[in-house]
Order: C-alpha cells, then sequence, then structure tokens
C-alpha cells in the first residue's frame, strides 16, 4: 500500500525560505536551493515550493531559482504562489514542478482548474485552500490569509473536486505556526468525504502531531510543514521511524 | 548517450536533470537523426494515452519508435510512456499502442476494492516478481513514486515488478532490450536514480 507522506513546504519571499506565526513576523531561515537538496536525500516524499508573496504584489514566480531546486531534487515538486492562469501553469511545468498549487487564482477564476486540468490532468492540479473559522462555520480566505472570500471551505473545496483539482492542502489558519497540532476538527469537517489525496497543513510543533493526525484520520494521505524542519526541531527520518513504529506506513531511505 | 524522446507531454527537465546528477550525457529531442545516434532511448509521459499517441503521431515519430526499439537499443518507457509500450489501451475507448510489450492497459478501477482512492498517487513498495537488468541495485521493498488511474495487464513472464494497492498492480515491464516502469524513477528519491543508472549501464 502507499504510504502516508511527509511534505517539507519552502515558503519563499526574495529567493530565501521563511516561515512565519499566523503568517506575520517572517523570519529569514535559508536557501532554498539548499533545503530542498537537503530534504530530498533525507527522505522527504515531495517538497512544496511556494512563493508566499507573489499573490500579494502581482508578481511572478522566481522560475530562476524553481529551476535550480528542481534540477538537485528527485522527488515530486509542488510549486505555488501567484498561479493565475495557464501560461502560469505552463511556465512553472517546464521549470521543472509536477504538480501546481492553485489558491487566490482559483478563487478569482475557478474555471482555471477545470482547464489546468484537461491541459495538464488532474494529477497536476493541486487546490490549495486556507481556512479559517469565522463565526462557527469555516471560510475560504484569499492573497496569504488576508482576504476573507466568504467561501464556505467545504463547498469550495468540493467545487474545486468536481472542476478537476487532484488534491487538496488544507491549510488552518488558526492552527499555522502554533505548534499544537494539525487541525484535526477542521481536516474531518471540511475534507472527510473528499475522495482525491488530502494533504494536511497547519500546526505540526512534533512527531506525536504526525502520529496524532494519522492514527485519528484515516483519509488523510500526508503531512505538510514548515519551520519544525526548517528549525531541525523533528528531523524527517526521526520521524519516519517513529511513524513505522506506531504502525504507519512511511518511506525510509 | 540517452535520448529522452520529446512529443510534448511531461516533465522532461526532472528527467534530464536525474541523467545529469548521475553523470549521464542525456539529450531531449525529437530529431530522429539525433534519436537514432544515441545508444539508448526513453520515452517519458503523463496524461491520457490518446491524447500522447497523436502527438507522437503527428511529429512522425510513431513507427519510427517502433523501429528504434525493435534495432536491439536499450529503450525505456516510463508511467504513460510504459503504457504506451503495449498492444492496446482502454483508457476512455480503445487506443492501439506501440505493441513492444504483450499486454493492454485497463483501469486500475476495476481490479481494486471501492474506497481506495484513484489515481494511485505517492510511494509505493516493489515487489520484484522476475530478474530485470533495471533493478540490478533495486533491493525488494524500495518505495517508488507512482501517479496513475491505469495499469498494465502484462503476461507474468514480462512483469518484472509489482506494488499492492488493494490488488497487485504491474510496476515494470520487460520484453527483451524494452524495459518499462509504471513509477516515475526520476521522482523517486536515491532509489529511483539507482535504476536510472542501471538503464544507462545496459
Amino acid at each position: 500500500m502507499i504510504t502516508k507522506r511527509i511534505i517539507p513546504c519552502l515558503d519563499v519571499k526574495d529567493g530565501r525560505v521563511v516561515k512565519g506565526r499566523n503568517f506575520k513576523g517572517l523570519s529569514d531561515v535559508s536557501s532554498p536551493v539548499e533545503l530542498g537538496k537537503f530534504y530530498s536525500e533525507c527522505g522527504a516524499d515531495e517538497l512544496v515550493f511556494y512563493d508566499i508573496t507573489a499573490s500579494v504584489e502581482g508578481r511572478r514566480l522566481f522560475t530562476g531559482i524553481l529551476r535550480e531546486v528542481a534540477s538537485t531534487i528527485f522527488i515530486p515538486l509542488t510549486v505555488g504562489g501567484g498561479i493565475n492562469t495557464l501560461d502560469d501553469f505552463d511556465r512553472v511545468l517546464k521549470c521543472g514542478a509536477d504538480k501546481v498549487s492553485v489558491n487566490s487564482g482559483a478563487i478569482k477564476d475557478p474555471n482555471l482548474i477545470y482547464e489546468a486540468a484537461k491541459r495538464y490532468g488532474s494529477q497536476c492540479v493541486v487546490l490549495s485552500a486556507d481556512v479559517k473559522r469565522v463565526d462557527g462555520s469555516y471560510r475560504v480566505f484569499a492573497k496569504g490569509g488576508r482576504e476573507n472570500t466568504g467561501l464556505e471551505a467545504a463547498d469550495w473545496i468540493r467545487r474545486g473536486v468536481e472542476l478537476g483539482a487532484g488534491e487538496i492542502v488544507l491549510n488552518s489558519i488558526d492552527t499555522d505556526g502554533v505548534k499544537e497540532g494539525f487541525d484535526l476538527q477542521m481536516l474531518e469537517d471540511v475534507c472527510g468525504k473528499v475522495n482525491v489525496p488530502v494533504i494536511a497543513s497547519g500546526g505540526a510543533g512534533c512527531i506525536e502531531d504526525f502520529i496524532t493526525l494519522f492514527k485519528t484520520l484515516q483519509f488523510v494521505d500526508a503531512g505538510l510543514a514548515a519551520s519544525i524542519f526548517h528549525y531541525g526541531e523533528v528531523s524527517i527520518k526521526d520521524l519516519k521511524d517513529r511513524l513505522k513504529e506506531n504502525g504507519i506506513l512511511a518511506r525510509t531511505v | 548517450m540517452i535520448a529522452i524522446i520529446d512529443y510534448g507531454v511531461g516533465n522532461l527537465f526532472s528527467l534530464k536533470s536525474s541523467f545529469a546528477s548521475l553523470g549521464i550525457e542525456a539529450a531531449v529531442t525529437a530529431d530522429p537523426a539525433e534519436i537514432d545516434k544515441a545508444e539508448r532511448i526513453v520515452l517519458p509521459g503523463v496524461g491520457a494515452f490518446g491524447d500522447a499517441a497523436e502527438k507522437l503521431k503527428a511529429q512522425g515519430l510513431w513507427d519510427f519508435v517502433i523501429k528504434q526499439a525493435e534495432s536491439g537499443k536499450p529503450f525505456l518507457g516510463i508511467c504513460l510512456g510504459m503504457q504506451l509500450l503495449l498492444e492496446e489501451s482502454f483508457e476512455f475507448g480503445r487506443h492501439e499502442g506501440l505493441g513492444l510489450v504483450p499486454g493492454k492497459v485497463v483501469p486500475i478501477a476495476d481490479v481494486i476494492p471501492k474506497g481506495l482512492k484513484i489515481p494511485q498517487m505517492g510511494w509505493n513498495a516493489l515487489e520484484l516478481t522476475n530478474d530485470s537488468p533495471i533493478f540490478a541495485d533495486t533491493a525488494e521493498g524500495e518505495h517508488m513514486y507512482f501517479v496513475h488511474s491505469f495499469y498494465c495487464a502484462s503476461p507474468a513472464e514480462n512483469v518484472t515488478a509489482v506494488c499492492e494497492y488493494g490488488a497487485q498492480l504491474t510496476a515494470a515491464v520487460q520484453n527483451g532490450n524494452v524495459f518499462g516502469t509504471q513509477f516515475h524513477p526520476e521522482k523517486s528519491g536515491p532509489a529511483g536514480l539507482k535504476i536510472l543508472k542501471s538503464f544507462s549501464r545496459l
């Protein structure tokens, strides 16, 4: 059977990997190329390379850095940030991305999901949603968590899958950077019935959080995190070993 | 030199980078003269079978690719590139394949229990079922990266590896000098690179 995937996320700003708490107060961590290579070699199952400010600033992803990352890592690479058109898909795929993650661009134009899935296949289109609790319901936020779209999260994700999204990343703004565990309740409520792979994001603070995630929510395929890996608080090897000890399928190198 | 056939589908950048990281010269090309000069050929591919077959034909490469494979050069199809090697596919209708490996391409949904997600997307362990030189340095149980909704139903003697996903699905095939991997060796970390290295030594 397929293993549960562990995915480090490289949030990139100005060519450097950064990570903030609740999306604010960014601090410089390291070089995307060095970190990407390190993760690829130590057993990460996939990398997400995300230009966090591209949507806000309306500029295009640094394809030069992307190309450099893609030429040194030999695991699947998902790229997001500032993806608004099919041309954006084309550009990052040519730079070595395997999947493209859409967020604000798909909210603005949902048809982007359909058109991209038709041209490149559903396996290539990842719908990433930043979700936050607002007055007792789950709402989708755009532009890096800055703008409440008013969209109900479960409805939006169901629609995204119907349009052709082949994978869902659910990022809880409520738990992002808090390091007290994934947002299990939100994952269950929003993605419990999704029939494409689901990647949980936001809140991982320690190895136990991943064990709890996969033991509690069978439908979750992967766990994504950034700072705990970048700062060396959790090593991917230790994490995989502990998953296996707990009867969770994991790939070790 | 290895020729990676460029017919407008797939992540060729990664494949080329993988060979480069191994110190192996590889060219992404659609030029028959260049492909003819190559010592080995890789046929990549992602997407739908019918579209890919049409693109290969539109570039005038269909019969040429068959001749190249029949010349005895080591030939490797990856993912959809492996499925194209078979005789026929039933992905959205019936399509003729290159016919270089016996068998047909059929939906995973026909053989796996309901409730499992399709496509199979992620890392799965290889079970080696027949000796194959591309697995010279590969151990039983090594994980490879798969993304597919259809699989190759081939005679047991042509299947060199399987993976378990609710049923045993073909992970690799061989017919003489023609090899295929359903998984992406260029995306399977160090384990995948070993397979590309073994192929480049043939």
